[in-house]
């Protein structure tokens, strides 16, 4: 085994790994960038080597620089990680020429897979089921027809090099085809700077599903199941869970038996995914391979207790597999929820910058990792489980220069709707502020009827959110559940109000009973009782709920007990209430007497006043930058230009959604307060 | 005798309605409160005790004989707040338009009176069309009353004024001189003088709203404190502020429970200042993770934003903080933060109200604008506000405290009780920079030089170190023990006694 591995990445993952490194009581070696002094994979590993400036592709992404810092801390192993170098031909050859160990399949396969066209090629050989389609290049416009009607429509045009939705057209029929294939040929002339094209059919009711597979390189190959990715955004995944709620034993079995019959074909040694896009009907068909670590093995390790990056150091030091595929059981559900710093009220857009409070959720340890002495650190044990794979921290920053990941969350239950309930509650207990992040968005995934069904597909997010995100509505017993909680808080705080010292003695403010609590528009006159052990909240209609909690006045995370239920509250304060975040809605609530209920009932609604359609400048100073063209669609928070005041860079943000019409100054302008940056149409 | 008490009910019952249901619905539709109503959302309930319910004007021009409303357009008493007495006035404007009159003045300065003697704070809800036209001098006579005794009251006890409709002319002059005054957005405004005078006299054409409307004066006249979106929000915001603030200047501040550990520890604050000196943060998360549940009362939010005043607690008991806000202007002082931090250092400093200031200062922002406002007797104001306050002082610099701006802030020459800073701080007399090429003015065609001479400075100079060894500054802290380090500080000075020469009064550069 090694005595000292380096991990060329950063984040989550890098942690992720040295948690295991240490495990194996590997010492570990970080690299970081100018961006990533204070970074948490830093702090964690044993030793540390700078490489270089912010961006990737002058630090991370540099296999010089890499091979450096690898000399340097005399590493007998690298582990990739994902992304940057993970699936990198030349980094592994590298390595190989350095006598060092790549934590990962050899170059061969890394090879084989990178490709489209040859992965399908070798998979369809290997006997592997792929959609049905031409392999070969497109000739023009009316080769593409005739291929299409070949496959029969619809047909689905796409790019050998792309990826990220880039270069891909659907067709229905002879001219769309037509069509299509000319503007994919375009697209992919552009972004790839390859514009070779294939097509194949179009998958209807797709579902993402792929295969987790392990071989060493003694020959032997098992799978781990599967796991379901279909809720994605623009091809980048948001939710996975394993097992999938849709596969059955002999689909499993099928596609497992396959996949690993693929990375045998290709001398695979290491872990890998093999993705597939499954129909309605579960026919499945092979997308790619993917050699490396996915983001989301951490559901597969929940289900199976089988410690991935434990398994693929063992594998690259030339360790035989321990396990063999009767050893593999599938016990319980794990569901992983990426945070992404993008604000989902702000069409997703990136939300970079200071983490002002970051507070998961304490982690509990259940399930197969806990059982087979696979779960990392000192976690209470429990029921359902929670982990958290993060690579920042409180007070920390997400840069502008990487991806804008804050966390994996996971939860693991004994069934499907256990996982998705501890889900909720671990979402609800996250605190993450600063920055605007996804957290509402996926907490309302948690509670949608086709989620919780199991009968999601690829085009979950497109379809049940083609406005974008536009915040949570709670169904009434939610409503009544938050509004028992608030009176019961509410009292509480009222009563330390009355608390304060120089008060006339015996003409004491008695705290009332009776309340209006009004939130998301609707208003429950309600009455408490309290006693020791909590409050009883009785609505007008009779109907009561039994609220306990140890909350005091300025906790941010109150965690409530209704009717015998959790219910965890974060607490904010505005002007004359709460403002109450829960299950994925945002809410302003406030609690009044009922005469203050009924004089509040008096003041007039209040339009927002119409944002204007101007940019002014908010300091006299010089415009360092200008981020943006006149024409460009501009979303609500992104930056528009730089002013630098006092010798400090300050950046104006859109106030709402809008195209840019005009622009008044450029970068060296000198303006003063008010002068007007540029307008909007 | 049975008919007695029913001719009392019955007259209480014809006060109550003030100028009658339909002035009262006419206030409503204006999206206003009447003078009662807002009592009742300013009190406790049922703590409000009346006077003068049945007070008469006594004029008798211009057929007023024959129009007479008890009480008379303005609403006395006290009450409590969370069981604290305060006197309170509130002005009705359904009768006669809340206008002033010499017996609306008289029930004024009753309560102004008694509120001086009894020690506790006065809270003016302001709805008047101004003086009652049809009195004449008496009404000029009472608004003058009511003035010397703000005047009278100023430092006495707290003096809190809320525009809840219009208060133009001499009617401003008694909020001017109040500690506080608050406003309603879209239904209040204060002038001296209004829009058609404006227009006659100067032909500038400007809408009430424009000239003298919550934005005008807490964005940029700073005549008020803060605005509400309406009534119900503002004398919520009212009844919170008072909870901090002491009844008179005999009393301790105010104590309540809290629920907040005083020696929490924020790891997050080791982070907030950036590497680069260049680039800002927000002081305000600094003053939330330093204060018991985070919770801060920000006075003048809208205003100077350059500098930060508010209230926070700190062990329950209430502490002003001033801040220089790095992420406007970089911090700097100039003339309007200036006068905004001066004039709330001046009110603590009153109430016996702790202070804690938190540093981050490059100096005074340059330029003729500031020189020709005549920022020299401004940022006096500042520094003598500080100098002369015997009130606990704890300092915190944070990061930049620059020049004469270092010394302003709350200095340890300035009698701080306690001076900290954190290991990010730099106290110098400018940055390296600056000072660089004004000591090696010899070396300035050479780049590499300065730059070397520049590094040097910073090296030196860029830290707390060396006032530190002069006892500058009292002790290095860590950032994510600012809150235990700040709150122990004030329990020690808990029995501070400093007393300033006698005199009559002094004379800061007003």
């Amino acid at each position: 085994m090694f005595n000292k591995i380096l991990i060329a990445n950063r984040g989550e993952i890098a942690c992720r790994v040295i948690k295991t490194a240490r495990k194996m009581g590997i010492s570990t070696v970080a690299i970081y960038s100018d961006a990533d002094k204070q970074a948490l994979h830093v702090e964690m590993a044993d030793e540390a080597i700078h490489i270089g400036p912010p961006p990737a592709n002058q630090s991370y992404i540099v296999i010089d620089k890499v091979m450096d810092a690898i000399k340097q801390s005399g590493a007998q192993a690298v582990h990739p990680g994902y992304g940057f170098l993970s699936e990198n031909a030349s980094f592994a050859e590298a390595l190989a020429d350095a006598g060092v160990a790549f934590v990962g399949p050899p170059k061969g396969a890394i090879e084989k897979m990178g490709d489209k066209i040859t992965s399908k090629k070798i998979a369809q050989e290997a006997g592997v089921s792929t959609v049905p389609g031409y392999m070969g290049l497109i000739e023009d416009a009316e080769d593409a027809v005739k291929i299409s009607n070949e496959v029969g429509y619809p047909v689905m045009i796409k790019a050998s090099a792309g990826g990220g939705g880039k270069g891909m057209r659907i067709a229905w029929n002879d001219d769309e085809a037509r069509e299509g294939f000319q503007s994919s040929k375009n697209e992919a002339a552009n972004s790839f700077g390859d514009d070779r094209i294939f097509i194949e059919k179009f998958v209807t009711q797709p579902r993402h599903i792929e295969i987790q597979v392990l071989c060493d390189s003694h020959g032997n190959g098992i799978y781990l199941g599967e796991r379901e990715c279909s809720i994605q955004r623009r091809n980048q995944k948001v939710v996975e869970e394993a097992p999938s709620p849709f596969l059955d034993e002999a689909t499993r079995k099928a596609m497992g038996e396959q996949s690993v019959a693929l990375a045998k074909a290709v001398g695979y040694a290491s872990a890998g995914t093999v993705e597939f896009i499954v129909d309605g009907n579960k026919n499945f068909y092979f997308l790619e391979m993917n050699t490396r670590l996915q983001v989301e093995h951490p559901v597969t390790e929940l289900i199976t207790g089988v410690d991935l990056v434990e398994q693929m150091i063992r594998i690259a030091s030339g360790e035989p597999l321990s396990i063999t595929q009767d050893d593999v059981t599938l016990t319980g559900w794990a569901i992983e929820n990426r945070l992404y710093a993008e604000d989902p009220y702000r069409g997703f857009l990136p939300s970079i910058g200071r983490l002002t409070r970051y507070r998961p959720p304490a982690e509990v340890a259940a399930g197969p990792m806990l059982a087979n002495g696979t779960w990392h650190g000192d976690a209470p044990e429990g029921k359902t489980a929670v982990r958290n794979d993060t690579g920042v921290y409180d007070g920390g920053e997400i840069s502008m220069y990487y991806d804008p990941m804050i966390a994996k969350l996971c939860t693991w239950g004994p069934d499907r709707a256990s996982a998705i309930e501890a889900m909720r509650v671990a979402l609800d207990s996250f605190e993450v502020e600063g920055i605007g992040h996804n957290l509402p968005f996926v907490s309302a995934v948690m509670d949608h009827p086709i989620f919780i069904d199991g009968a999601m597909t690829t085009a979950f997010i497109e379809e049940q959110y083609p406005e974008g995100f536009q915040g949570v509505e709670l169904p009434e017993a939610d409503l009544r559940r938050i509004a028992a909680s608030a009176a019961a808080m509410h009292r509480v705080a009222e009563i330390r109000r009355t608390r304060v010292s120089g008060r006339m003695d015996n003409h004491e403010r008695k705290v009332g009973t009776e309340w209006v609590v009004s939130l998301q528009g609707q208003s429950f006159e309600v009455s408490i009782a309290a006693d020791q052990q909590g409050s009883t909240v009785t609505f007008a209609d009779g109907k009561a709920h039994r609220v306990a909690s140890d909350w005091t006045p300025g906790d941010q995370l109150a965690k409530l007990d209704v009717d015998g239920d959790p219910l965890v509250l974060k607490v904010g304060k505005v002007s004359g209430g709460f403002r109450l975040r829960s299950r994925g809605a945002d809410l302003t609530v406030h609690v009044r007497t009922p005469r203050q209920a009924e004089l509040a009932a008096l003041m007039p609604e209040k339009v927002a006043p119409d944002t204007s359609k101007l940019l002014l400048c908010p300091m006299p100073g010089l415009i360092v930058k200008v981020d943006v063209e006149v024409g460009d669609e501009v979303q609500e928070g992104q930056a528009l230009c730089t002013v630098e005041a006092m010798k400090m860079e300050n950046i104006l943000r859109a106030e709402k959604k809008g195209v840019v019409s005009k622009i008044n100054a450029s970068a060296g302008d000198s303006l003063a307060v008010d002068d007007v940056i540029m307008e909007f149409e | 005798m049975k008919d007695i008490l029913t001719e009392l009910e019955d007259r209480r019952n014809d006060a109550r309605l003030g100028g009658g249901q339909r002035r009262i619905d006419a206030q409503h539709a204006r999206g206003k409160l009447t003078a009662r109503e807002r009592i009742e959302l300013l009190l406790d309930e049922d703590s409000f005790e009346e006077f003068d319910m049945f007070v008469a004007h006594r004029c008798v021009d211009f057929g007023m004989e024959n129009q007479k409303h008890a009480g008379d357009g303005v609403i006395t008493g006290w009450g409590t707040i969370n069981g604290r007495m305060v006197y309170v006035f509130s002005q009705d404007f359904t009768v006669f338009g809340g206008s002033l009159s010499e017996t609306h003045a008289q029930k004024i300065c009753k309560i102004q009176d008694m509120a001086i003697q009894n020690g506790a704070p006065i809270i003016g809800l302001n709805d008047s069309g101004g003086a009652r036209i049809q009195e004449g001098v008496d009404s000029l006579a009472g608004y003058a009353e009511v003035f010397q005794r703000n005047i009278m009251a100023s430092g006495v006890v707290p003096q809190i004024s809320v525009i809840m409709g219009p208060c133009a002319g001499g009617a401003v002059y008694s909020p001017a001189m109040t500690d506080f005054i608050f406003m309603v957005k879209d239904t209040s405004y204060m002038f001296v003088t209004g829009p058609d005078v404006v227009k006659t006299v100067t032909n500038e054409v400007v809408t009430a709203e424009e000239l003298g409307g919550a934005s005008t004066h807490t964005k940029k006249s700073s005549v008020a404190d803060g605005a509400f979106e309406n009534d119900v929000e503002a004398l919520a915001e009212v009844r919170r502020l008072v909870d901090f603030l002491p009844l008179n200047n005999r009393e301790k501040p105010p104590v309540r429970p809290f629920f907040d550990e005083p020696g929490r520890i924020e790891n997050s604050l080791d982070t907030i200042v950036p590497e680069n000196p260049n680039t800002p943060y927000d002081m305000k998360e600094l003053i939330a993770k330093v204060a018991d549940e985070g919770d801060f009362y920000e006075i003048q939010k809208d205003y100077a934003k350059n500098i930060i005043t508010g209230f926070i607690r700190l062990e329950g008991q209430t502490v002003g903080v001033v801040a220089n806000q790095p992420m406007v202007l970089a911090g700097c002082l100039d003339i309007d933060s200036s006068r905004k931090a001066a004039r709330f250092v001046r009110f603590c400093d009153c109430f016996e109200i702790p202070i804690m200031t938190l540093v981050d200062v490059p100096g005074f922002l340059p330029g003729t604008s500031q020189e020709y406002g005549g920022v020299i007797k401004h940022g006096a104001k500042l520094l003598f506000a500080y100098g002369e306050a015997t009130v606990p002082k704890v300092t915190v610099i944070t990061r930049k405290a620059y020049g004469g701006a270092y010394d302003v802030m709350a200095s340890k020459h300035l009698r701080g009780d306690f001076n900290y800073a954190w290991p990010t701080a730099e106290i110098a007399v400018m940055g390296a920079k600056g000072a660089t090429e004004i000591i090696h003015r010899a070396d300035l065609g050479d780049a590499d030089k300065i730059a070397a001479h520049a590094a040097d400075y910073e090296a030196r100079f860029a830290n707390p170190f060396v006032a530190a060894e002069r006892g500058f500054i009292d002790e290095v802290i860590m950032p994510h023990s600012t809150r235990r380090r700040v709150s122990r500080a004030f329990a020690s000075l808990r029995n501070k006694q400093l007393k300033n020469p006698w005199k009559k009064h002094d004379n800061i550069p007003l």
